[in-house]
């Protein structure tokens, strides 16, 4: 509903003009993100309210021009005419205004109401450079608000120059006089101008604006010409447009697009000439200064490793170590839960408590992530706001190029965790910035071949069990071998599938040094780590569901069942004759026997958690708080023989029913589809050298990456008693089979190529916006792992070869291959020197 | 897309320029996106730029017109003629 008073108002300008900064302080903290329909690009839109009413503001791409040549160009230009807005806030650097006016006079032409906001006014000062803004807004015919979009207080006058001129606009109508006459070209602007301006259909249009677009020969304006003129009408128009285009450039040798940017450029220097003075004097400026040593040969790359030494430092290890403090809270939270879920049965828990606390442990897994996010994403907004992740792409793109990625490229391969930490989600999100189409389709794929957090856990089991001494060398050769890997797939991706895809050149601006503002970095970690927890969270949440239901169903037949049920039984017989005649059997009158053996548990649990005397005689004093009569069944006072015997037979029965629920958890997960499946498999991995249990760990993980963990660890259970870790089970279980170093060097490979998780697929699903790619993402790096993996595991047995020296060999030949690949893609673009050659011979 | 076909110029370039040194633009051979990028950042004809570095693996090149510093690959550079008058 809108009514009259409510305005639209849309920011327009370049990038690094301050747009998002005066979005901020206008609209405050309401606004939100989406899509433009049907493309990738962001939408900005936020609201605020004045004395007169609401107003809506968005805050287009930022775009240099309004062509039809990016995408970005093309959403902005589509936004403004199909919205036609109350006011365009155009925000221009105003230390840089030869360049930024080109927009605002293409602004004009489109006869769009507009305000100047002058931006930066200090930076523009301290260069020398004075504006006479009254003259400037005179000769543009529009008024102009000098702005510092980094304080805040001129907010209110702002929004009350934007409601005044809106206002203003409505009452004059949109008449507005030509600023710029194009030359020799004119005759033909006014000719066309006039077509249009007569064809039923095209009103709407600005009929100048769009005469010159059909000169340029803007694909996009000819398909609207088609769309809204009859078939015979739209040739005849379209034609007189080619043949004024064809002959201009015949009599003229210029471009038509040249000579249009040309005349503009005229105009803006003749505006200039009267309005700015500058008093430069030519000394270095602060950034010049910085980057003399930032982007020094010499000590550029120096700076670059630091830098990202200090974001993995920062972010990877303290916001691990910073978890070791989240952790208990999400863990309490965990305990809560489980209290509030109906108690575990003797054999057979009841299912709402099994998949509760099957939810709750998936959450916790991705929560734990959060304090580390928060401030990855901080590190990267101060990257990104400082000005000194353009100079990261300068620095590398030479690099990333040979292998058909892109100096921005980088970013994502950071968030993707280029050494041990870091997840595809935010990594492929951040390809959207990524100007060359075919680099970022190769970016989005070899993303999910770094290190992502949830895979260290996984390669941490299997080291402990397999590589005691090798586990340095391993965790070296694991952590690097990523980037070798996603720079091998890129370039593999790049001369095969990619290859027909559009690519663009590296043409950036390297702007200004700035202090990034704290608000701005908060707000935007916040912001990202919120859209982690959304996306991933809901989907992860979702396939818990389904790969527990996967792993519960079909259950058991009701014979297995009668059998587990008797075996129990049987144990609690026997507990039963152990205490016949003995006087703790009363504490048992009137509680149950399933009770008892939960207290047991918990109270194992509780003594195995308190690490020190004082807290384990917390414990104490709580179980005898929690219930007075079990307590001398797990601590017999001294002396007490009948307590002894009571002790002895509850550990016993505790045994035997952690045992019970083991084995029949395992049979549950054997007849279960998941674990078929995993059978099912069993002859495609078995040249891996993987049997059902990890086939079933592996596609839960692909869940999310955690819960092959986790998965494991249900696969590998052991009795309570037993006590050992993981670790040990799983080696003892898995030596027991047969498994060596090789399995465990086979099941890292497959791991590390593994495909992404399905968040990160419906990630490459939001960012190719197609399905098709995304089992791409999905089928490609499964056929690739379980190609390396059978390999590996084939010549390892073939040739006796340990999993150390074939991790050894897999990495040196893949280093070797990248060094190759490298070196042939460098000998594949000589221009430069051809075109030295060239001209030395013209003129020799 | 195919690629516009690239053969090496018989002119000066931007790509011939040293590090320090200023050339006047006299036109662009690249078409399409690639020349309209290169005049919205100010690369227009008769515009001094110069050379300011290039980046530590020798590609990409940084250059500076007015107050802007902008990167650019030497490919992309290499289509950019300059006035033969560099000094």
């Amino acid at each position: 509903m809108t009514r009259p008073d409510d305005l639209l108002v849309v920011l327009a300008g370049q990038q690094n003009a301050g747009k998002s900064t005066l979005f901020n302080l206008l609209t405050g903290a309401r606004q939100h993100v989406a899509n433009y329909p049907g493309v990738t690009v962001d939408k900005q839109y936020g609201e605020y309210r004045d004395p007169s009413g609401r107003v809506r503001t968005v805050d287009l791409p930022g775009t240099y021009s309004l062509t039809s040549f990016s995408l970005e160009e093309r959403v902005a230009r589509d936004f403004l005419i199909s919205e036609s807005p109350d006011l365009v806030l155009n925000v221009v650097d105003a230390s840089n205004l030869r360049r930024s006016l080109h927009l605002t006079l293409q602004l004009l032409e489109m006869r769009l109401p507009v305000v100047l906001a002058l931006n930066m006014m200090d930076v523009a000062e301290r260069l020398g450079a004075q504006i006479d803004q009254e003259q400037l807004g005179r000769l543009l015919g529009v008024a102009v608000v000098p702005t510092i979009g980094r304080k805040t207080e001129g907010r209110d006058r702002l929004r009350q120059v934007i409601r005044a001129q809106a206002r203003a606009k409505q009452d004059a109508g949109r008449e507005a006089e030509i600023l710029v006459r194009y030359g020799d070209l004119e005759p033909e602007v006014v000719e066309l101008a006039e077509l249009i301006a007569r064809s039923p259909g095209l009103e709407s249009f600005p009929s100048r604006w769009l005469a010159l677009k059909l000169l340029e020969g803007d694909e996009q304006a000819v398909k609207w010409i088609h769309t809204r003129l009859l078939t015979t009408d739209a040739d005849a128009l379209l034609e007189r447009a080619a043949l004024m285009r064809a002959a201009f450039e015949a009599a003229h040798g210029l471009d038509v697009t040249d000579q249009i940017v040309a005349c503009r450029d005229r105009v803006i220097a003749r505006f200039l000439e009267r309005t700015l003075r500058e008093t430069s004097d030519g000394s270095p400026t602060l950034t010049e200064r910085i980057d003399r040593v930032i982007l020094n040969r010499w000590s550029a790359p120096l700076f670059l490793i630091l830098t990202v030494f200090l974001i993995y430092q920062i972010s990877i290890v303290w916001g691990y170590e910073l978890t070791t403090y989240t952790w208990p809270l999400l863990a309490a939270f965990r305990e809560v839960i489980a209290s509030l879920l109906p108690s575990a049965g003797f054999l057979v828990d009841p299912y709402v408590r099994a998949l509760g606390l099957w939810l709750v442990d998936s959450a916790n897994t991705l929560l734990n992530y959060v304090p580390i996010f928060l401030i990855l994403f901080a590190l990267i907004a101060i990257l990104e706001d400082s000005g000194y992740m353009a100079r990261i792409a300068f620095i590398l793109d030479k690099v990333l190029h040979r292998f058909g990625l892109h100096g921005q490229s980088t970013l994502p391969l950071i968030l993707g965790g280029v050494f041990a930490g870091g997840c595809a989600v935010p990594g492929v999100m951040a390809t959207k910035g990524i100007p060359d189409h075919r680099a970022r389709m190769a970016t989005i794929f070899s993303v999910p071949f770094m290190n992502c957090l949830a895979k260290v856990p996984l390669y941490t089991l299997l080291l402990g069990i397999f590589f005691v001494e090798g586990k340095t060398l391993m965790m070296f050769y694991i952590s690097t071998m990523t980037i070798i890997f996603a720079l091998l797939v890129a370039k593999l991706l790049t001369v095969t599938v990619l290859r027909g895809q559009e690519t663009a050149p590296f043409v950036m601006e390297l702007p200004r040094y700035h202090a990034p503002t704290l608000g701005s970095v908060l707000r935007r970690a916040v912001d990202r780590t919120w859209i982690y927890v959304k996306k991933v969270g809901t989907i992860v949440l979702a396939v818990a569901v389904v790969v527990f239901t996967l792993l519960q169903f079909p259950g058991l037949t009701s014979e297995r069942k009668a059998h587990f049920e008797q075996r129990g039984h049987a144990a609690v017989a026997l507990f039963q004759d152990a205490l016949a005649g003995n006087p703790y059997l009363a504490a048992l009158q009137d509680a149950t026997l399933t009770d008892l053996v939960n207290y047991y548990d918990d109270y194992r649990r509780a003594k195995l958690n308190a690490k020190s005397q004082a807290a384990s005689q917390a414990v104490e004093a709580r179980f005898q708080a929690r219930n007075p009569e079990f307590h001398p069944f797990v601590t017999p006072p001294a002396g007490d023989q009948d307590a002894r015997a009571a002790s002895r037979a509850l550990r016993a029965l505790a045994s035997t029913r952690t045992t019970l629920r083991r084995e029949l958890r395992e049979e549950t997960i054997v007849h279960s589809v998941l674990g078929r499946i995993g059978r099912g498999l069993e002859p495609l991995t078995q040249f891996a050298g993987f049997d059902w249990k990890i086939n079933v760990a592996l596609l839960a993980s692909f869940a999310a990456r955690e819960s092959s963990v986790a998965t494991l660890g249900v696969l590998f259970q052991q009795d309570a008693d037993t006590n050992a870790s993981l670790e040990e089970r799983m080696g003892a279980a898995t030596r027991d089979a047969g498994a060596t170093s090789l399995l465990a060097v086979s099941l890292i490979l497959f791991f590390a190529l593994y495909p992404p998780c399905l968040a990160t697929t419906i990630m490459v699903k939001v960012q190719t916006n197609s399905y098709a790619w995304m089992l791409f993402s999905i089928a490609f790096p499964t056929a690739l792992g379980l190609t390396v993996a059978s390999a590996v595991h084939s010549v390892g047995l073939a040739t006796g070869a340990t999993g150390l020296q074939m991790m050894t060999a897999v990495y040196f030949s893949a280093l070797a291959l990248l060094i190759l690949v490298g070196l042939l893609s460098g000998r594949s673009r000589p221009q430069a020197p051809e075109g030295l050659l060239a001209r030395a011979a013209s003129r020799g | 897309m195919p690629s516009p076909v690239r053969l090496p110029l018989l002119v000066p370039t931007l790509n011939d320029i040293r590090s320090g040194q200023r050339a006047r633009i006299r036109r662009h051979h690249a078409r399409g996106a690639v020349r309209q990028r290169l005049m919205d950042l100010g690369l227009m004809p008769n515009v001094e730029v110069e050379m300011v570095r290039s980046a530590p693996f020798d590609d990409p090149v940084q250059i500076k017109l007015a107050a802007t510093h902008i990167a650019l690959r030497r490919a992309e550079a290499a289509f950019i003629e300059v006035f033969d008058d560099a000094s």
